[in-house]
């Protein structure tokens, strides 16, 4: 009976976004005020809709219906409880249901918290977020519709995938689908200012705050997946270049450039037609996403809708979407203009080459993702682009963009000096330049690598600390650090980011170019050096787990004769999958990783071992974190809190009069 | 999601065995190191975009054995390469080669950098004959600023 409510609930909310994309936009063309007011109780009913139909499969999954097929597919009886939450879009249909769920809700959020949204323009927001719903709605309906029945149901489900049972993956999609449809947000606001002919630093302040949560989002999303693969895949691989990866990886770039060159538009009204195109992309990007992943069109890319009908159904979603908000760019586009002026030197520039860059960087990775496609279906060459490619034609924007990045954000808007800029980061050249070196020297013979993520990562924070000290003027010390705590939270915002960056980047060269691996099958008793390390198989046993078997290993690391970790490396097997995996035992230090592994027993006694050093590893994702941590600071600066408080005061003079 | 699917196809492929395993590793570091180096960038067949080096698959693992057996019979890297090139097709290779239309892959990064730093220099050109040009006020809006100023 829930289920058919969820599913009826579907149903009516795409009728209820059918009615929020046309009268709105009609209302917001004729202005009748009582048209574009239809655009906030739909926006709010369609949220609640899809949230009932969310909830009621989510409901299936808890409560193990096994008339749905959906469940049967997915889940077991004796799956943990997180995982049956989870299980609810670990799945196709289910995660289409959240993509949905979510564009609801920042509509809804739009139409909430847009009270001092010009009403023409927010009518005609909700109305474009609308039609996105609408596509989506009509996708999960006709192409991958969660609420099937079967006719005759099993005793007990299929299960789900034992590697996606874990904590880390079972938040990863959703962080990824808030950075992802967050985006949508920025879309509609670039569509509807096309539509009204009409860019200024108030649209800018509005679609910022949006831009900024969704890479938020998408930052701590793309952190996760590469934290899990880390522990689950058994080498410590983060990173490996996969389309799907890749998926994520360009609308990030994307949002990132996208919120860069809304400061701009915001603090300067200059850029406004190119915020626009960013816009469209970086959601556009979104939807390539999406339908790389979905379709399966790339061979290398087996997601679990190998159906060609809903590869072809998202392609049309998105021809449409980028179709007619390019057409309608193009028509539009010459009527924003510009009005702030700037030289060469300046702010502005800095940040039109953090454009340039990261824009480069994403299409770089957009071709490397869609070449084997092309060169396949042009060429007929059938080819791979794999890690190889990415790590050479990649990492040049990164390390363009990071030393520029300093000087950007000491540069002064409208015209600046680079002489008087370089100055304060003359320090932190120095030291950067001196750290790099000092490795070079220490290392010996390995890789440029090391050396250089070190000089970047103190460089990137380096700069951000000089960004802040030059931010608090001269004087006493005391007077400095009381304006440096008063500084506004967009500053503390940008350099924290900044600084993120910088340490994500050391961590992954030094992990990279530092790593000590050590491969060999050991007898139980056996000690073996690892780099400074010595590691101790002490014991294989058996353990029983909820709905797995395991083989644990006791292992102990020391160092110079002093014990530094006992670890468990574990190797489980899922009955119900059939299916073997590697639980890897990591002992975490700022300073290494230390990463063991337990395979197979060999024929001759013993069993293979893996064992890693992984200096630095875990910087990667701190960084990430603090870039993350950086853009919330950033989303709650004084700014976007006034324009809430405004347009409290606006209605209470209305109640007053 | 994207890991679900990458994950999900990983496991197509049976997780039998995990990578390199030690049984395979030759004797004289010096080779094997080398043999690493060539696995990683050769393309587990049946694999999603996985190295032969990380992958877990059977064949993989026949692979990593053929590259072995190349090295000790003598060969330098590029010979064993093209060995499995030869056997496999240039899908092998995760490092697609420069030769003919993969022209366009390895430059679209610099070629699009150029035009992008050229647009931009365009663009901060024409800024800068508008900057130039809005600088002296038009007779009319000077009478607009007098009559403002005035008010």
């Amino acid at each position: 009976m829930i289920t058919e409510l969820g599913h009826f609930a579907l149903i009516l909310a795409l009728a209820v976004a059918l009615i929020q994309m046309v009268v709105p936009l009609v209302g917001a063309q004729k202005g009748w005020p009582g048209w574009m007011a239809v655009a906030d109780p739909a926006a709010t009913t369609q949220f609640i809709l899809v949230a009932f139909s969310f909830g009621a499969l989510m409901w299936a999954f808890v409560t193990d219906d096994f008339s749905l097929r959906l469940v049967v597919d997915n889940s077991h009886t004796l799956k943990p409880l997180l995982y049956k939450i989870a299980g609810t879009w670990g799945n196709h249909e289910g995660s289409m249901l959240l993509w949905v769920l979510i564009l609801s809700l920042f509509g809804a959020m739009a139409s909430v918290f847009g009270g001092n949204l010009p009403p023409r323009l927010r009518a005609r927001v909700l109305a474009v977020q609308a039609s996105i719903g609408v596509a989506f709605y009509i996708f999960i309906l006709f192409t991958s519709n969660p609420f099937l029945r079967l006719a005759q149901p099993p005793l007990n489900g299929q299960g789900m995938n034992p590697l996606l049972q874990d904590p880390g993956l079972a938040f990863h999609p959703p962080f990824l689908y808030l950075g992802y449809v967050g985006l949508s947000m920025a879309f509609s606001f670039a569509v509807a200012a096309l539509i009204e002919g009409r860019v200024d630093a108030a649209w800018a302040r509005w679609v910022r705050p949006w831009t900024l949560a969704a890479w938020v989002f998408l930052t701590i999303g793309i952190a996760l997946g590469s934290w899990w693969s880390y522990y689950v895949l058994g080498w410590g691989g983060f990173w490996f270049w996969d389309p799907v990866e890749n998926a994520s990886l360009m609308p990030w770039l994307f949002a990132a450039a996208l919120l860069h060159s809304a400061i701009v538009v915001e603090k300067r009204e200059a850029l406004k037609s190119w915020t626009i195109l960013l816009a469209i992309l970086a959601f556009g990007f979104s939807l390539i996403g999406t339908f790389l992943v979905r379709s399966g069109v790339i061979t290398s890319v087996h997601a679990f809708a190998n159906d060609p009908r809903r590869g072809v159904f998202i392609l049309v979603i998105l021809g449409l979407f980028m179709g007619g908000a390019l057409m309608l760019y193009a028509a539009r586009a010459g009527a924003m203009e510009a009005k702030g002026v700037f030289s060469t030197v300046s702010r502005e520039t800095a940040l039109v080459l953090n454009n340039v860059l990261l824009a480069v960087s994403a299409f770089v990775v957009f071709i490397g993702t869609i070449w084997p496609l092309v060169a396949e279906l042009a060429f007929n060459r059938k080819l791979s682009v794999g890690p190889p490619f990415f790590d050479l034609a990649f990492p040049p924007f990164l390390i363009a963009l990071a030393l520029i990045m300093p000087f950007g954000t000491l540069m002064p808007w409208k015209r600046g000096s680079l002489a008087r800029t370089a100055r304060p980061l003359l320090a932190g050249a120095v030291l950067a330049l001196a750290l790099g070196a000092l490795a070079w020297a220490m290392q010996s013979g390995r890789s440029a690598l090391g050396p250089v993520g070190l000089a970047l990562g103190t460089w990137l924070v380096a700069g951000a600390a000089v960004d802040l000290m030059t931010r608090t003027g001269r004087g006493a010390v005391g007077n400095r650090l009381g304006r440096l705590m008063r500084l506004p939270r967009a500053d503390w915002g940008r350099t924290t980011a900044h600084a993120g960056l910088g340490i994500a980047i050391f961590g992954i060269c030094g992990v990279l170019a530092w790593q000590t691996e050590d491969i060999r099958i050991a007898k139980v008793g056996e000690s073996f050096p690892v780099g400074a390390y010595t590691v101790t198989l002490n014991a294989v046993r058996k353990a029983p787990g909820p709905n797995y078997e395991a083989t644990v290993a006791d292992m102990t690391v020391t160092r110079a004769g002093a014990t530094v970790a006992v670890l468990h490396p574990e190797k489980r097997f899922y009955p119900i999958a059939g299916m073997p995996t590697t639980n890897a035992a990591i002992s975490r230090g700022v300073m290494r990783d230390i990463y063991l592994v337990v395979g197979d027993p060999q024929d001759n006694g013993g069993y293979a071992v893996r064992s890693y050093i992984k200096p630095f590893a875990d910087w990667i994702w701190i960084g990430c974190l603090i870039m993350a941590a950086g853009g919330v600071l950033s989303l709650t600066d004084r700014r976007y809190r006034i324009a809430v408080g405004a347009r409290r005061a606006a209605t209470a003079q209305v109640a007053a009069e | 999601m994207k890991r679900l699917a990458l994950i999900l196809a990983l496991l197509l492929a049976p997780l039998a065995t995990q990578a390199v395993q030690p049984d395979e590793m030759l004797k004289d570091p010096g080779l094997e190191a080398r043999a690493r180096h060539i696995s990683e960038g050769l393309r587990c067949l049946v694999c999603r975009n996985e190295s032969i080096d990380d992958s877990d698959a059977s064949l993989a693992h026949d692979l990593r054995v053929l590259v072995r057996q190349r090295l000790l019979a003598g060969d330098t890297d590029a010979q064993v390469v093209q060995y499995l090139v030869n056997r496999y097709g240039e899908f092998v290779l995760l490092k697609p080669t420069t030769g003919g239309a993969n022209l366009i892959l390895w430059s679209s990064g610099p070629v699009m950098l150029l035009f992008g730093l050229g647009l931009v220099g365009l663009y901060l050109r024409r800024r800068k004959g508008q900057g130039d040009a809005a600088a002296p006020l038009s007779a009319e809006d000077e009478a607009r600023l007098a009559q403002i100023l005035k008010e």
